[in-house]
């Protein structure tokens, strides 16, 4: 009785493999001269609809798949002259042509029965269908599920499709799993296992590791290949961990930075200790939400599009309310730092509220857009698209602030200013307005910055206060002033903490780091490069 | 002026303190002079944050450091009070066990972590409020002053700082009660902390606390000491070319402040009954600096003062309008800083100044 599914599955997949030598495009027209596949499936008989199975997986006819789909959502039924219909939403729909069923009866149907031998013919006849489908994504992964299985039985299945395949991708992955059923199986010579052995190591993930920890060889050459092949896979599990570490360190790094590049000039090259900055990035992210429920109600179908349409929105939303606070508040204030501390922090509470008042005191729910979710993998690496994407955002950002910094009138007016002030106004640059300028330029930035935050982060009045301190160590840990080293600190901090979270745990990482950074700036008090030179203050 | 000032502060506190007290005690609940006793409590807690924002006061009004992680001294102060209170339950919490506490017994402690002894003597308690916040300070205080960091960067670095350790008392494994705290609190010295008596005792205590420091200030700030350290507050450098060493003064000054705010913390917990990480928040630290800039800065009473009126606010603000506290103490922190940078008692001072002449 044991051997039953095997047997079932021996002949399903033995018939598969003939399905092969059809062509895949079969038309039509040439399966009706060929004894019908269907026809077996029309019967109460669980042995018929097993062999019929077995018969429509080598059909190579297109309606196999979806008939053997219809059969495993029980929605699969039969009626007199053998006829078959797959039960829909919308009627029946005949099984052989896919075509509106018009003229049966519904009183004369009856279900394809099934038991679990039926069902593991199923299962069976839908693999050796994918493994023969014209789409080599469903190709590929119907050997990777081959794979996992590690099932004998398929080798000689596999040695076919192997035989068929022209792509690389699928055939590689055939392979593989060929090599896994061989090793399984126990038998082979040992050169042929050594090549298998090869085969998986080369194949270099977790899979292939553990099959080659469950073998038990005896022939010394073997298990000496098979230990050494798991040294090398734990090796280079542990090269793709670390790569796997530095990404994740990066993308918070890029978090870090954009939260801090705002800060980088309203306090590296202005000087002035803005306490509000981060509810600037939080504005940036409310605008954001603010965005998404217009979308929501005016034209939905701009979702994807609306993290475009924040970004300028929350520049201009966060920056122009940089200048109105530089002209009402700040520029009272210049050259009384704790001073300015105490009020841009008063500000950020009145902010705060406002916003509260305004959204609620909840998280908002900011959606993600389609091309933004999800995951690739490459090689060990695990890439999410939006930490990908914050990464790029965070890049294009800083190369932008740099061009405007170096290359804009602007911007040569604000390093004129920030340089020698008083001889910059002789020159005839109004100073007030490029202080407020660039206030307003850092503060547009750290809207910026909201609008991807808003993608990780909870939307709340509080977005703000979980940055700002980080955003200051970020900017005296890379040199006051100096927008390179606020790249390079918020990328070394953020790759630090993630190299500690295994070690020590999440918060006590980030507490070491904090202690670390206050025993850091204790030791190079103007950060890891500071500016030299006339800039220097006394 | 300041001596005259100091006096009608001290006698003020002390003056209401035994008032609110007697009152509360000696007369009848009917009685329209009667004071309840959650005034008592909310009066005693007034002038437990008025000793932190004297502590603020000397370190930023005389020495020139704005530190923006005092409330990380005030509450270690008031952990180690906390950890007192907590031993004295005994077997009177929720499980039962004499040695631990309620929230070891939930996360599974076999026994008391070797931080925890000596807790239950009420005079180690007392030494170690003093104690720890004054070895961080010195700890701290040292690396900072001696490597010149100063202005802007320090108030970051105090309040990276009291972030750390915000983090660090969150966590379960820390052996503190993680997020929840110390509480439960039943009694102190052997007195229910429940009885009228033992809250009027802590508000004639806090008070007297209170005029302890601030005549030690006083005094401090006074001396030949104190004058360097004006000094160095107005131009370090000057003062280090005379031949001082500005960052001796600077760790003593800080140190005496860090453990002035330990005292505060450890006669807040009894009177409020928790302690909980919330109160390391970088938020309570600048809120402790803005009570010391509404009353004005440099001046001492001014930080009692300012302490106790914006504090009194709260109060009223939160019970009445608690949508409106954040912005009246954000638009405070702006209308204080941009029309009032000497504070309430400096602009008194120099109306009566005007006055004068």
């Amino acid at each position: 009785m044991t051997h039953l599914p095997r047997l079932l599955l021996l002949l399903a997949l033995g018939l598969a493999t003939a399905a092969i030598a059809t062509p895949v495009s079969a038309q039509p027209a040439t399966t009706t001269e060929a004894p019908d596949p269907f026809a077996g499936l029309a019967s109460d008989s669980f042995d018929d609809v097993i062999a019929a199975l077995g018969a429509l997986a080598v059909s190579g006819n297109p309606q196999a798949g979806p008939t053997i789909a219809a059969l495993q959502a029980d929605s699969l039924y039969y009626g007199p002259d053998q006829a078959l219909y797959i039960k829909t939403d919308s009627g029946y729909i005949d099984a052989r042509t896919g075509k509106p069923a018009t003229e049966m009866v519904e009183d004369d149907l009856s279900p394809v029965r099934v038991n679990n031998a039926v069902r593991r013919a199923m299962d069976a006849a839908k693999g050796g269908l994918d493994l023969s489908s014209p789409d080599p994504a469903i190709r590929q992964k119907a050997a990777e599920e081959v794979f996992k299985s590690r099932n004998p039985e398929t080798i000689s299945l596999l040695d076919r499709v192997i035989a068929q395949e022209s792509l690389p991708g699928p055939k590689a992955v055939m392979q593989q799993a060929r090599a896994a059923a061989q090793l399984t199986e126990g038998s082979g010579s040992d050169p042929a296992r050594l090549a298998d052995i090869a085969i998986l190591r080369a194949r270099g993930d977790m899979e292939a590791k553990s099959l080659l920890g469950s073998l038990h060889d005896k022939s010394p050459v073997v298990a000496a290949a098979t230990a050494a092949a798991i040294a090398s896979l734990e090796r280079l599990e542990q090269i793709w961990s670390l790569a796997q570490g530095v990404f994740y360190g990066m993308s918070l790094g890029a978090v870090l930075l954009l939260a801090a590049a705002g800060l980088a000039i309203t306090f590296g090259v202005m000087g002035v200790i803005n306490m509000a900055h981060g509810e600037m990035v939080m504005i940036g992210a409310y605008t954001t939400f603010a965005v998404q429920e217009a979308i929501r109600s005016y034209d939905p179908t701009l979702f994807g599009a609306s993290l475009f349409i924040a970004i300028p929105l929350a520049f201009l939303v966060s920056g122009g309310l940089g200048v109105v606070i530089e002209r009402c508040l700040i520029r009272f204030l210049y050259g009384r730092p704790l001073e300015t501390l105490l009020a841009t922090w008063g500000l950020s509470l009145v902010l705060q509220q406002a916003i509260r008042s305004m959204f609620g005191p909840s998280n908002r729910e900011v959606g993600t857009p389609q091309w933004m979710s999800g995951a690739t993998q490459w090689g060990g690496l695990t890439i999410t698209f939006n930490r990908l994407y914050i990464i790029i955002f965070a890049v294009v950002v800083i190369a932008a602030l740099m061009m405007v910094l170096r290359y804009t009138a602007l911007g040569l007016r604000m390093r004129a200013v920030t340089q020698n002030r008083r001889m910059a106004a002789a020159m005839g640059i109004r100073t007030p307005w490029i202080d407020a300028m660039t206030f307003g330029l850092g503060s547009g930035v750290a809207g910026m910055a909201g609008v991807a935050l808003s993608q990780i982060d909870n939307v709340s009045p509080n977005l703000g206060q979980s940055y700002i301190i980080d955003s200051f160590m970020v900017v005296v840990f890379g040199g006051v002033g100096n927008l390179w080293g606020t790249v390079v600190s918020a990328l070394t901090l953020g790759i630090v903490n993630k190299f500690l979270e295994p070690v020590a745990g999440a918060v006590l990482g980030k507490i070491v780091v904090l202690v670390a950074l206050i025993l850091f700036i204790q030791r190079k008090p103007r950060g890891m490069f500071p500016l030299k030179g006339r800039a220097v203050e006394p | 002026m300041s001596r005259l000032s100091t006096r009608i502060c001290v006698a003020l506190v002390l003056g209401s303190a035994l008032l609110m007290a007697a009152l509360n005690l000696y007369t009848n609940a009917g009685s329209p002079v009667h004071v309840p006793t959650y005034a008592v409590s909310l009066v005693g807690k007034y002038l437990s944050f008025a000793i932190l924002a004297l502590a603020v006061d000397l370190v930023w009004g005389f020495g020139g450091i704005l530190s923006l992680g005092h409330a990380a001294f005030f509450a270690l102060g008031g952990y180690a009070m906390g950890m007192y209170l907590m031993r004295q339950i005994g077997p009177r919490g929720v499980y039962g066990n004499a040695i631990l506490p309620d929230f070891m017994v939930f996360l599974n402690y076999k026994e008391l972590p070797w931080y925890w002894h000596g807790f239950d003597n009420p005079a180690f308690a007392i030494v170690m409020a003093i104690v720890i916040p004054g070895f961080l300070a010195v700890i701290f205080g040292f690396l900072a002053f001696r490597s010149r960091v100063s202005g802007v960067y320090l108030s970051i670095i105090t309040q990276a700082l009291t972030y750390a350790l915000l983090l660090a008392f969150f966590r379960n494994d820390m052996g503190l009660g993680g997020n929840n705290g110390l509480t439960d609190f039943k009694e102190m010295f052997g007195l229910s902390l429940q009885a009228d008596t033992t809250r009027a005792g802590l508000l004639v205590a806090t008070a007297i606390a209170l005029t302890l420091c601030l005549l030690v200030s006083r005094f401090v700030v006074a001396s030949r000491f104190g004058k360097v350290l004006i000094a160095v507050r107005d131009s370090e450098s000057r003062t280090r070319f005379l031949g001082y060493r500005p960052e001796s003064y600077k760790l003593f000054v800080f140190v005496l402040s860090a453990i002035m705010a330990g005292i505060g913390g450890a006669l807040y917990v009894p009177q409020v009954g928790i302690i909980n990480p919330s109160e390391f928040s970088p938020a309570n630290s600048i809120e402790a600096v803005i009570w010391v800039a509404v009353g004005g800065r440099g001046t001492l009473v001014g930080a009692i003062l300012g302490a106790v009126l914006v504090n009194a606010g709260k109060t009223y603000l939160t019970g009445a309008f608690p949508e409106v506290w954040l912005f009246a103490l954000g638009f405070l922190f702006i209308l204080v800083t941009l029309l009032l940078p000497n504070g309430v008692l400096g602009m008194l001072q120099s109306r009566g100044k005007k006055d004068a002449s």
